[in-house]
């Protein structure tokens, strides 16, 4: 089977709105921790105007060892359009993430998008928090970058097993963020430990919004808090994908839409949904 | 420039290349043009709101994909208040593919998108019949005949009879659908699979099994539309595991007089209209004027006359 490629932009679908396939290439490819790797691409300027939380389709290639075949959704860690540039942090999983971290400088990747709704922050918004984990991080870590350039407070509470496999903790004191550190080595992770760090920060007044990604452990505990103090709070959340784009269904997950149980694609009304309609899984 | 008009019944398509039913949305319009395409076919509806099937729902397959998505639907009212209109600012025709546990309820639903700005009725029959064991419609002559000739007298609209590969009576069927009244035959749907992850040895969807889509479909499809276009007289569609201009070619020979794209639209979103580009260019360098002199033009003529349209392997 061939698949065909598009070689550049100006070959690349004329979008009515700004979602892209195009050919990236690769700048480096390096691993971050046991598990994580940061992809680095060079990207055309016309498919980075981008929102925090949105995610690309990536078209994993096919090795010798790998033969990957649908797309595989990946956050997008970082853009610039001003360097041309695109990066994913990614965990190495599976078929295609294995495959992703063959990849070598100079090589193409296809990509799809920006894809999906990402992260809003509203104007009278001006303490953030930021409660991530794992892949969690890549997701909020431009969402962080986003409140910077606005001049918001930062929060970032950043979990991982062990004090190795925390990442991203420079990237997130660089944006300003005030950064505590959650590990399951430590016994600091623990739920209890979570929400007894939140409900300090919201009794300092440093919390108008929280902010989440994937976990239902997280999911609950924050839809708690926030219930209780009335805050408000989004959660990116992951379901398996085939199109990306809205056309099979295959992504959807339930919401609570004021009593309502409805059906949302996540690759379309999401990634990113409010914290109190989703529903832990 | 080579002619790519195609006809199919009294429907004039601009090309041959259609989205298969499920694999595209006005959603694909912030991607590509979607005046460019032969025809739109939208996913199957129902004509009660429906939710689907539990995740997982798609799993991939070397090089291929299942998918037990089900039909969630949001109900025809939705369907005719929203989705018409959207497709209706395209100059391309509309096909409608519709439906049912029953017979009657396959009606129902014809005769209610018999609305203008559809122009054709695409007939889901692989789905269970309730009325029967569950069986798929489109797994029986009989049961196919009944829901079509239900259909024909419901609408004046071309109707096109959507088959599927789980049966032991294509041509039967296909033949059953031609004689009650079917304008097109659509082959065909995906085939029953299944796949189980091997550390937690549980099915990979949702649903326990799913249909199988993508090129390794493709082999049986075109056998199914070799089979159908030797045996009835109304136009084919080809669909099944086409990714490549070389596999629309080869359902063209086989007989088809038009096909559809699926699952490579979730590889590439834009396969449809780079096909059309490659199918140009293909033709042109072949110099062939018209892609109906490409049509059933496969050269079985040789084959001994004992051949049996077998339904399994020898
Ligand atoms: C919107 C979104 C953003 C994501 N962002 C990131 C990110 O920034 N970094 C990161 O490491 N991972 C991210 N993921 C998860 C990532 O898509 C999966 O880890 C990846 O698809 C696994 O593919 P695989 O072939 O290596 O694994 P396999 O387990 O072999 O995959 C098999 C199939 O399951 C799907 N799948 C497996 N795990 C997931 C999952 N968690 N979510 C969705 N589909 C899955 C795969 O796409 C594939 O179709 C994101 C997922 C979504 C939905
Ligand atoms: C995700 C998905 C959803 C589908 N939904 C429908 C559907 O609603 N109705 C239908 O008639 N066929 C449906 N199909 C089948 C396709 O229309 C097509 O017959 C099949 O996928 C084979 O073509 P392909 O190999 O090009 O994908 C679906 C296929 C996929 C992959
Ligand atoms: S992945 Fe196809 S609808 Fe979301």
């Amino acid at each position: 089977m061939t698949i065909q490629q598009l070689p550049n932009i100006e070959n690349a679908s004329p979008a009515t709105k700004n979602i892209y396939e195009v050919d990236t290439f690769v700048k480096s490819n390096t691993a971050i921790t046991e598990e994580y790797r940061l992809l680095i691409l060079e990207a055309p300027k016309t498919i980075l105007n981008c929102q925090p939380g949105q995610f690309f389709h990536l078209q994993c290639p096919v090795t010798r060892s790998h033969q990957p075949y649908l797309r595989r959704p990946m956050s997008i860690y970082s853009y610039s359009q001003q360097d041309c540039e695109l990066q994913f942090l990614f965990k190495v999983t599976g078929e295609g993430t294995q495959a992703l971290s063959e990849l070598k400088n100079g090589d193409t990747l296809n990509v799809l998008g920006p894809l999906g709704v990402g992260f809003s922050i509203e104007p009278e918004w001006e303490n953030l928090l930021l409660l991530a984990r794992g892949v969690g991080l890549a997701t909020l870590a431009p969402l962080a970058q986003e409140a910077n350039r606005l001049g918001k407070k930062l929060t970032a509470i950043c979990s991982a097993r062990s004090p190795n496999a925390l990442m991203s903790i420079d990237y997130f004191k660089d944006m300003g963020a005030d950064v505590i550190t959650i590990t399951d080595t430590e016994g600091t992770s623990t739920l209890d430990n979570m929400r007894h760090i939140i409900e300090l920060k919201i009794s300092q007044g440093a919390v108008d919004v929280m902010y989440t990604c994937g976990s239902n452990r997280m999911l609950k505990l924050l839809q708690e808090i926030g219930n209780l103090h009335s805050l408000p709070g989004e959660i990116a959340l992951e379901q398996q994908m085939a199109c990306g784009l809205g056309m099979c269904q295959c992504c959807v997950r339930s919401f609570n839409r004021c009593g309502v149980i409805t059906q949302e694609r996540v690759c379309r009304e999401g990634p990113v949904f409010k914290i109190q309609e989703a529903m832990p899984w | 420039m080579v002619n790519l008009k195609t006809k199919i019944g009294e429907l004039i398509l601009k090309n041959p290349i259609m989205p298969a039913s499920g694999t595209f949305s006005e959603d694909l319009a912030e991607v590509l043009d979607l005046n460019k395409l032969g025809a739109h076919v939208t996913k199957t509806i129902t004509e009660e709101k429906r939710c689907g099937n539990p995740s997982p729902r798609v799993c991939e397959v070397s090089g291929s994909m299942l998918n037990s998505i089900g039909i969630p639907s949001k109900g025809i009212e939705y369907f005719i208040d929203t989705v018409i209109p959207f497709y209706s600012q395209y100059n391309v025709p509309l096909i409608v593919s519709i439906s049912a546990q029953t017979s009657d309820g396959f009606a129902r639903i014809c005769e209610r998108v018999s609305v203008p700005g559809v122009d054709a009725i695409e007939v889901n029959i692989s789905c269970p019949n309730i009325e029967e064991d569950g069986k798929a419609f489109a797994m029986r002559p009989s049961t196919t005949q009944s829901v079509m000739t239900k259909l024909r007298s419901a609408t004046d609209l071309p109707l096109w009879a959507k088959l599927s590969p789980n049966t032991g009576e294509t041509i039967e069927v296909a033949m059953a659908a031609e004689e009650s009244g079917a304008d097109a035959l659509v082959v065909s749907n995906t085939m029953l699979s299944m796949a189980i992850d091997i550390h937690s040895r549980k099915p990979k969807l949702g649903n326990l099994m799913g249909g199988l889509s993508g090129p390794s479909l493709k082999p049986i499809a075109l056998r199914m539309a070799y089979q159908c276009a030797k045996s009835v007289s109304i136009p084919i569609i080809g669909c099944g595991g086409i990714s490549t201009v070389e596999d629309i070619i080869e359902y063209l020979i086989a007989g088809a007089t038009a096909i559809q794209v699926g699952t490579a639209t979730f590889i590439n979103p834009n396969a449809m209209v780079t096909l059309l580009a490659d199918l140009e260019n293909f033709l042109q360098k072949q110099n062939i004027q018209n892609i109906s002199d490409l049509i059933g033009s496969v050269r079985d003529e040789d084959a001994t006359d004992d051949v049996v349209f077998m339904e399994t392997a020898p």
